[in-house]
Formats: C-alpha cells, sequence, structure tokens
C-alpha cells in the first residue's frame, strides 16, 4: 500500500534528522567536554587571566549577573504583579507585548543602547554599564515568569483573602505570590541562567578585564567577553584557556538551568 | 501602603514602554549624523568606509543637499570610467590632493544578516521539525523525556560555545566539502542553525503536544496512519504555535551575534557566492565599536537602529498572528 | 448472529501488575445495539478501546483471550488481537469506527472531516466523494443544518452538531460496528437526545456498542446491556431484563442506585 509506504519514508526521515540534530549536540558537547577538560586545572580558580588564570573574570561575570539581579528581578517581579493583578486590560495587555518584543530584542542592540546611554557620558566602559545592559535583557524574562506563574493561581484564591478582609496588596504579597513562588523562583533561576552565558551587551559596556577588581565604575572582568578574545587569538594558549572557559561557563548555566528543573519536578 | 504600591507596580510596567522608547530614540539620536548623512541610501549602498573624493560642483556650491551629493559623485566617478577624456582630469584631481570623504553604506551586513539567517532557517527547519514530530509522536515516553530534556538544556548553552565550535570543529568540514573559505556567509548561517535547532526543536514540540490526544485517535480510528495523523490534525491543530516557533527562531538568529562572529569573516564586501566571508549587522558593531568614532560610529548605531527595527517588526509581526489566531 | 465475539478476554496496562479486565465473555450482536454499564472504574471504557486496538497507540498493553470479528466480505471470523501489522490495523478500525466522549472534529472544513476517512483511503473521484458526505451527512441527520455551509469550518458548529459531525464521519467509511464511548456525556440534554435518536436510527445498517455512564439512555436506546463492575462482567442480557429483573445482586444494587 502506497499510503504506508510514505508513512514508513516520513516516519524514518524524521528519525533520521532528529539523530543528526542529537548528533550536532551531542558532537558540540563531547568537543566541549574534551577540550575543556584537557585545558582545566584547579590554578584557573586561584590565578586571575593576568596570570592565565581565570579567577577575576569567574567572580566579575557573576557579580555583573549578580548586579543586573538585583536591579532586573524586582522591577520584573513587580511590572508581572502589575499585569497580572492590577493592570486594566488593554495597558496590561500593551506592557506584556512590549515586554515580548523587549525580550527578542537583539542582545547587542541593547548593549549599543547601553553604551550611547552610560558609556558615552561617563566615557569609559564600567561594571556598571555591564549591569544595566543585563538588567534590560532580564526585566521582560522575569516580567514573563512572573505574569504566566501568577495567572496558574486560582482566582478563588484571591477572593478568599479579600472576603477575609485583606487589603489587594496584602493578599498579593501574602497569598498570592506564596502560592507561585516555587514556580517564580524557578524562572529566576531560569532568567539568571539566560543572562550569566551573555556576551554581546557586554563586549562595549563592561569590556573586561586582566585583573581582579570590584570597581563597578571602570572596565570589569567578564568570563564571556574575554573568551571572545581569547578564542579569536593567534596562540594556541590563549585558545586552549577559552575552552577551558567555555567549559566552566557552560558547566555554570547547565548547573543553574538543572537545579531549576529540579525545583519544578520535586514541587510536582 | 496599598496606593504606593500599586503607583510603583505601574512604574515598573511602563518601564518597559520607557526602555523600549528609549532604546529607539537613543539609538536614533546616535545614528542621526549618518542619518542626515546617507538617508535611506545607506541599506542599499555597499561601500563601507570607503575614501571618496569630492568633485561634484553641486558637493561645492549646495552643501545641503549632501544626499544628493553623494549620489552625484558616484555617477561622476562612473562617467570619469567610462569616458577617457575626463579622467586625466581625474587624475589630475587626485593628484592635486582633492578634499575626501568617508562613506559608509549598510547593504553588505544587512545581506549578510538575512542571508545568515535565511541559511540558518534553511537548514534548522527540516531538522527541527524531525526532531519535534519523534519526540512528540514517534519516541517511547521515557526516550521523548530524556532526550527532549537533553535538548532544553541544549537550546541554554551560551551562542559564543557554538561559535568557537563552529570555527574550529565545524567549519573546516563544510569549507572541505562545499569549497570556499572556512569563514563565510554558509558557515556562519550553518552554526547559527545549529544554535537555534534546539529552541525551535523545544517550542515545535510544546506547540504539537497541545493536540488533545482523543483528537488523534478520533484520527486513528478512521483508519489514518500516524504520518497522515501529523499531516492532517495535529500540523493544523498546532499550525499558530509551529509558525510562532519559527518566527521566534528567525528573531534569535536576526540578532545572534556570538555564534556568528567566529564564522562569518567581518570583511565588508558583498559575497559573491555562499561560500564567501561577509559580515552581518551584529557582528560588525561587535567588531567594530571600540574603534569606531564620527560618522563611522553614527553609521553603526544607524544599522543598529536597522537590526532593531527589523527584529521589532517580525516579533510583532508574530505577536499580532498570535493575537488575531487567538481571538 | 453476533458480528464481534470477545471471548475469556483480558486486559492489563503496561505497569501495572493486575489486569483491568478478567476473562470477559460478550457478544456484540448485529444490527443491535450493546450498551455496557457500571460504576466507574469497571473496565467499560477499556473494553471498548480494546475492540478496535486504539489502545495499541501506547505500547506495553497486555491481552488474553479472543475478540473476533465477522469480516463480511469472507464471511468469516478473524481474531483482532493477532493483528500485527499496520495495514491490518488500518483495516480493522475502518470495520470498527469509534465515537468519543467529546467532539473531535477535525480542524479543517465540515466537507473535509466528512470525506477525510475517504480520502484516505484512496478515493479522489470528486462525484463519488461529495455523493458520500452528503449520505453521510443526512444518514447523521445534520444535512439540512450545514449542506450550505460545507467549506465553512466545522469548528464554528455546535457541540451537539460536532458530535453528529464526528458520527458522519465514521458512518461515511461504512464500518461494521460503531464504538460509542459516552458519545454524550459532554452534551446538553437536546443535543443529548438527538445523538440518541441517531443512535437508533444507525443500527438499522450497523452494530453498535456503547459505553454509557446514564443508565436511562442505557434503558432508552439499548437492545443488550452488559453490566461490569472492577473489571468482571457481572452480567450480560437483554436490556429489559438487565433493569427489570436483573438475576445479579450486584446488577439489582447498581441499577436500584444503591452504589456507584
Amino acid at each position: 500500500m502506497r499510503r504506508l509506504l510514505i508513512n514508513k519514508i516520513i516516519l524514518t526521515l524524521s528519525t533520521i534528522s532528529a539523530l543528526i540534530g542529537l548528533a550536532f549536540l551531542a558532537w558540540i558537547l563531547v568537543t566541549l567536554f574534551v577540550k575543556g577538560l584537557s585545558s582545566f586545572h584547579f590554578s584557573l580558580f586561584v590565578n586571575d587571566l593576568i596570570d592565565n588564570g581565570l579567577r577575576n573574570l569567574i567572580i566579575g561575570q557573576f557579580i555583573l549577573a549578580g548586579m543586573a539581579s538585583v536591579i532586573g528581578i524586582p522591577l520584573g517581579m513587580v511590572a508581572g504583579i502589575y499585569i497580572r493583578e492590577y493592570g486594566q486590560g488593554r495597558y496590561a495587555n500593551l506592557i506584556r507585548n512590549l515586554s515580548d518584543i523587549m525580550m527578542s530584542a537583539p542582545s547587542i542592540v541593547i548593549g549599543a543602547f547601553v553604551y550611547a546611554i552610560i558609556v558615552v557620558p561617563t566615557g569609559h566602559t564600567s561594571g556598571f554599564a555591564g549591569s544595566i545592559a543585563l538588567a534590560i535583557m532580564m526585566i521582560p524574562i522575569v516580567i514573563s515568569t512572573t505574569d504566566s506563574m501568577l495567572s496558574l493561581v486560582p482566582k478563588e484564591l484571591r477572593e478568599a483573602g479579600i472576603a477575609l478582609g485583606a487589603s489587594k496588596y496584602k493578599v498579593i504579597f501574602d497569598i498570592v505570590i506564596k502560592s507561585a513562588k516555587v514556580g517564580i523562583m524557578t524562572g529566576i533561576l531560569l532568567a539568571f541562567a539566560r543572562i550569566v552565558g551573555e556576551t554581546a551587551p557586554l563586549l562595549f559596556t563592561s569590556q573586561t578585564s586582566n585583573y581582579f577588581t570590584l570597581d563597578l565604575t571602570h572596565a570589569f572582568p567578564s568570563l564571556s567577553v574575554s573568551i571572545y578574545d581569547l578564542a579569536s587569538d593567534v596562540q594556541t594558549s590563549s585558545r586552549d584557556l577559552a575552552w577551558a572557559a567555555s567549559f566552566i561557563l557552560t558547566v555554570m548555566v547547565l548547573v543553574i538551568n538543572l537545579t531549576g528543573k529540579f525545583i519544578t519536578r520535586n514541587k510536582k | 501602603m496599598e496606593k504606593i504600591f500599586q503607583k510603583f507596580a505601574f512604574s515598573s510596567a511602563t518601564l518597559v514602554f520607557i526602555i523600549l522608547l528609549g532604546i529607539f530614540i537613543t539609538l536614533f539620536n546616535a545614528a542621526r549624523p549618518a542619518i542626515n548623512e546617507f538617508g535611506l541610501n545607506f541599506i542599499v549602498d555597499p561601500a563601507w568606509n570607503k575614501e571618496v573624493p569630492i568633485t561634484t560642483p553641486q558637493a561645492k556650491t549646495d552643501k545641503s543637499v549632501t544626499q544628493s551629493a553623494v549620489s552625484n559623485t558616484d555617477d561622476e566617478t562612473v562617467d570619469v570610467n567610462d569616458f577617457g577624456d575626463d579622467s586625466d582630469d581625474m587624475m589630475m584631481q587626485d593628484e592635486d590632493d582633492t578634499p575626501t570623504k568617508t562613506i559608509y553604506g549598510g547593504l553588505v551586513p544587512l545581506v549578510g544578516t538575512i542571508f545568515s539567517t535565511l541559511i540558518a532557517l534553511a537548514f534548522a527547519m527540516p531538522i527541527a521539525m524531525g526532531i519535534a514530530i519523534f519526540l512528540a509522536e514517534i519516541a517511547p515516553k521515557k526516550i521523548a523525556t530524556f532526550v527532549g530534556g537533553a535538548i532544553e538544556l541544549l537550546a541554554a548553552i551560551p551562542s559564543i560555545i557554538f561559535g568557537m565550535w563552529g570555527l574550529y570543529y565545524f567549519a573546516p568540514i563544510v569549507a572541505a566539502l562545499f569549497g570556499g573559505f572556512q569563514v563565510s556567509l554558509l558557515t556562519a548561517g550553518l552554526v547559527l542553525g545549529v544554535m537555534i535547532l534546539p529552541f525551535m526543536a523545544a517550542i515545535t514540540r510544546d506547540s504539537m503536544n497541545t493536540t488533545p490526544d482523543i483528537l488523534k485517535e478520533s484520527a486513528y480510528a478512521l483508519g489514518a496512519t500516524k504520518f497522515e495523523v501529523i499531516k492532517d490534525v495535529i500540523f493544523p491543530y498546532s499550525k499558530v504555535g509551529i509558525i510562532g516557533s519559527i518566527i521566534l527562531s528567525l528573531g534569535r538568529a536576526l540578532g545572534e551575534t556570538m555564534a556568528v562572529a567566529f564564522l562569518i569573516g567581518s570583511i565588508f564586501e558583498l559575497p559573491h557566492k555562499i561560500t564567501d566571508p561577509t559580515i552581518s549587522i551584529p557582528v560588525a558593531l561587535a567588531n567594530n565599536f571600540g574603534e569606531a568614532s564620527g560618522l563611522g560610529m553614527s553609521s553603526l548605531f544607524y544599522l543598529a537602529l536597522i537590526l532593531f527595527v527589523m527584529s521589532f517588526a517580525v516579533i510583532s509581526f508574530a505577536k499580532f498572528y498570535f493575537l488575531r489566531k487567538a481571538n | 448472529m453476533p458480528v464481534m465475539n470477545i471471548k475469556k478476554f483480558s486486559f492489563t496496562y503496561p505497569g501495572v501488575s493486575d489486569p483491568s479486565l478478567k476473562n470477559i465473555t460478550l457478544p456484540i450482536k448485529k444490527n443491535k445495539i450493546t450498551a455496557l454499564i457500571g460504576p466507574s472504574g469497571c473496565g467499560k471504557s477499556t473494553l471498548l478501546r480494546s475492540m478496535n486496538r486504539i489502545h495499541d497507540l501506547y505500547p506495553g498493553n497486555k491481552y488474553e483471550g479472543k475478540i473476533d470479528l465477522l469480516d463480511f466480505e469472507s464471511g468469516k471470523y478473524k481474531n483482532i488481537l493477532d493483528i500485527k501489522k499496520e495495514n491490518e490495523f488500518i483495516k480493522l478500525r475502518q470495520q470498527v469506527g469509534m465515537i468519543f466522549q467529546k467532539p473531535t472534529p477535525f480542524p479543517m472544513s465540515i466537507f473535509d472531516n466528512v470525506a477525510y476517512g475517504l480520502k484516505i483511503d484512496g478515493i479522489k473521484n470528486k462525484s463519488e466523494l461529495s455523493d458520500r458526505v452528503e449520505a453521510a451527512l443526512k444518514g447523521s441527520a445534520l444535512w439540512s443544518e450545514v449542506s450550505d455551509r460545507l467549506g465553512k469550518s466545522a469548528m464554528g458548529l455546535s457541540g451537539g452538531q460536532q458530535q453528529r459531525l464526528c458520527i458522519a464521519r465514521a458512518v461515511a467509511v461504512k464500518p461494521e460496528v460503531l464504538l460509542f464511548d459516552e458519545p454524550t456525556s459532554a452534551l446538553d440534554p437536546i443535543s443529548t437526545a438527538a445523538i440518541e435518536e441517531l443512535i437508533v436510527e444507525l443500527r438499522n445498517d450497523i452494530s453498535i456498542a456503547i459505553v454509557t455512564h446514564n443508565m436511562q439512555q442505557a434503558s432508552r436506546i439499548s437492545d443488550y446491556t452488559a453490566f461490569m463492575y472492577l473489571g468482571d462482567l457481572v452480567e450480560y442480557d437483554k436490556t429489559e431484563n438487565i433493569f427489570l429483573n436483573p438475576k445479579e445482586k450486584r446488577t439489582e444494587d447498581y441499577i436500584t442506585g444503591r452504589f456507584g
């Protein structure tokens, strides 16, 4: 029968293309692990880049993403609460759509924006500018997570709270957010994982630095930006260091992601 | 307290609007010198950072019409090449140290962006559909869960990793197979395709999984084969979601910097073949922002503005499409 | 004469040690309506879903015993539990159609919905297709309501109309047996009455098995009734006997509303 044959062919093709796709992705992971581990050494965590280590870069990357979180998470959460709990139809919807568009804005464009509003006026790159760029990337992600997690909280729960005489603000903080806590936390973890591996928005905002520093007002060490510099370097030793750095960066991102998934699974 | 919080919440939500508007205005402002100088001609001009002599009388007498002056300069050069009589004058002028100016055009990075994205989509779409079909309809549940989870994790890998892998491991093979350079439109597009693959596959699978079991069973109960169920029931049912996933992936590919930066070659030249090196807008920004100044800087902002508008248009189109279908 | 003979049939879901159906023996008589009743979890839907092996879309089920289906062409019985090949499955599902708890219109036009089973079976002739679609829609008492909008999406129909459309779609391929899995559970009383009327009419051409949790419905439309409880077939008889004069205590308790 012809249709059975077509069925077989298409299903086989699907399976084959799935295998091809998986093979590619496995290839990347294997490359990363083999190259990364072969250049990996614990001294990388002790020395700074100037001494061929990665310590300052790893700490710097976390500080940049951490500062971004300090700015982005409260703003994103509160904005998410607004569009789900307070917003009136049209305006909330407009913000929701704009937030989704902002989430897809090219990260390099956000870098250019922050360059124009912070780096140009201050005259130099700074960790602060880098954090702002990452925060702008983070806000819409946090908004969308908060929005969708709050939408899962049943209406009756809010009504029950209001019926007890609590103010709307009290109901949101004591009841609604508590019951959506796990979901929102997972979303925030994933948002953090997303920005901690970013390079493009940092290229000309924080740049990177070979030295250890906590001074956010000047060029700030960034693991991802340094990977870009090192990987384009002609020296093999630099490239090996880039692989080790990539390995560490990927492990960081994946561990945070897996933690998020683990939390969600445990909740169920 | 209630009032204060509500005000704060409103302001935070409005911040989204302000940031987006701020990005647009800032980019536009920073790009203004270039916009004034080149106008929309920027989009079709392949020259970047090119010295051209200011020779036309119009340019000298009428400086306000700079845009026409640029095009007139081009015409003049062509004329010079066509008519031998004038070339002496030209040579003379060059030797005379005629004043020159630098012109910038965005055609090359624009072409690079669009074509690398198209190559990425052409490569990723069939494979992503295959993966999605495999995960949603073919694989046993345990395998589907495991492989699906792995694919979601891969979508989280920083894009710079894809770029490095692409440059050192994938590009040599592509170049050996198709000829041409290791850094080219083709290799950049393919690596971009590999990068968007997990994302596209994961959300396509999610859309396909929204098809109710009972609907699929109805088709099977009429004697349909699996392929017929996928083609006639699952795809039409989840069409909106699948198209949405493709457009979102397209948006990602358009704005991607790091996966492309290693591979596209970063030269401002129009590719004659798919295996030629060129440049894309994000890469032009990434590599030139540091050294640029003056009109060059402004032109980079012009490029950023174009990219921002493109991505805005693509995503709003997707949103509009979703919205219209959802209602 | 039964069109389907279920003999000592047991069924076990994957990952479960105890069978969900135990040693069921039951005939589905030709041109009659057989109702399967019983409290939720008794296995009535599981049994129905075994009769066209729709269970097999999800791997790992275990069948024992026999389900013999009468093949109208050859006049012979064939055990559908022996089926392994894809083309035999397709043939089985063309012979034994199914209607679900909720209407399941496909995301396509009304005409294409009804023509779907015919088209995938390779019928391309336009006039034959439209004749058979018309006949099926008339047979499902839907023709007068939709004849002027066959090209419109089936999603625009009301729930009751959608369910009749699904019946028309199943009838169009001319099955020997139609399985109804609580076909009116998602419908309002008026639509339910229309569907019941339709099922009774279909009996003239097709043999019917219907799962229902609604005892009145079973007593209204069925010729035979099987009462199931915890995976066992407790009692099978003519419908009036089951409802008026049950032999088993458990049947009596159930139909008088003492449990379930």
